[in-house]
């Protein structure tokens, strides 16, 4: 593959993850914020951020910590929150699984909703694309983000104080997942994989440790896979 | 006030443990071939996650108390038909996030 090309993936994924900056700016300044509250330094926040790099795990490891919960519970319960990225790991697989070990390893490093979000659904709309183009878009995505991710922590750890509440940056989040899911929804597998997922979310909603998203997850990802294996059947006729 | 032994431990803890989970399968698994049944469940992964990990927050807003706003159920139906419609990504955002401002300006 013509190096040309695999820049041109780069620069696509970097235009693509550049609206996410709208979730990633208030959220890790609000982490820096709560992370200075709860005690934690400049080096210490940083760490927080750049370490484990997961924003809905450092939520929860703070607010664990500041309540004084013993610390394997507080690792136990962060990293069941995080657990969906093993999910997203599983499914970039087939994607990526081409790729050299180091790059591979560098990734698995920067997977989180939103580069895992823009590059699922770039993998899944252009099926051809050689392997070295999928890392190129992968890393593109990540170069808006992760950075600010970083920064951001700084910013909120070092200014400290709130974000308005009139801009309603509380809603980035859904809007902007929400746009990259409906060009998703191809087919009537993908439709009740959705909606099952949906309806089990909210039903699971006060199952503690985010345990609750994993289930939904799974429920429609087997929905998906089974309504995908009934319109095979059909369309053959069996 | 924290322990700063805790804080390093938690840290430090949660990297890794966040590490192998991200490197798990596309570390481990790499080229070899998956089972059909597997990849049939990874190919709803995303459509199934994401929409799971949004729903609760478009539903009960964290900005408003975990009460269910207008402006808010609006806007993320408005994103997802915009979506659904033009099949682009900016299009659904731009849609979604005018439809919010201008819903919450007309209502507050």
């Amino acid at each position: 593959m013509s190096s040309s090309t695999t820049k041109a993936a780069f620069w696509q994924g970097l235009r693509d993850g550049a609206p996410f900056l709208l979730v990633v700016v208030p959220f890790s300044v609000l982490f820096g914020v709560l992370a200075t509250e709860a005690g934690l330094n400049l080096v210490q926040a940083m760490a927080f951020s750049i370490v484990v790099f997961g924003g809905a795990a450092q939520f929860t490891a703070l607010q664990l910590m500041v309540d004084n919960v013993p610390t394997a519970i507080v690792v136990i319960s962060s990293l069941a929150v995080n657990l969906r990225v093993a999910m997203y790991s599983a499914s970039l697989t087939p994607y990526i699984g081409g790729a050299p070990v180091w790059q591979r390893a560098l990734a698995a490093y920067f997977i989180v909703d939103q580069t895992y979000a823009s590059s699922i659904a770039k993998y899944e709309a252009e099926p051809e694309m050689p392997v070295p183009q999928r890392i190129a878009y992968f890393f593109g995505v990540v170069v808006p983000i992760c950075p600010a991710w970083y920064v951001f922590t700084v910013v909120g750890a070092v200014v400290g104080g709130q974000i308005s509440p009139e801009y309603a940056l509380d809603f980035a989040l859904p809007i902007t997942f929400l746009a990259l899911i409906a060009p998703m929804l191809r087919t009537a597998a993908h439709v009740a994989a959705a909606l099952v997922a949906i309806v089990a979310s909210l039903v699971c909603a006060t199952i503690p440790y985010n345990l609750g998203l994993i289930i939904a997850g799974t429920a429609g990802m087997m929905v998906g896979a089974q309504v995908e294996l009934w319109s095979t059947k059909r369309t053959n006729g069996q | 006030m924290i322990d700063t032994n805790t804080i390093w431990i938690v840290i430090v803890s949660l990297g890794l443990g966040s590490f192998a989970l991200r490197f798990s399968f596309t570390g481990l698994v790499g080229n070899r071939r998956m089972p059909q049944w597997v990849l049939r469940h990874l190919r709803y992964t995303a459509v199934a996650i994401l929409p799971a990990l949004v729903a609760p927050l478009v539903v009960w807003p964290s900005a408003t108390g975990g009460e269910a706003d207008a402006p808010r159920t609006v806007a993320a139906v408005v994103t997802i038909l915009a979506g659904l419609i033009t099949r682009n990504v900016f299009v659904a955002i731009a849609a979604g996030v005018t439809t919010l401002y201008a819903l919450l300006f007309l209502m507050h």
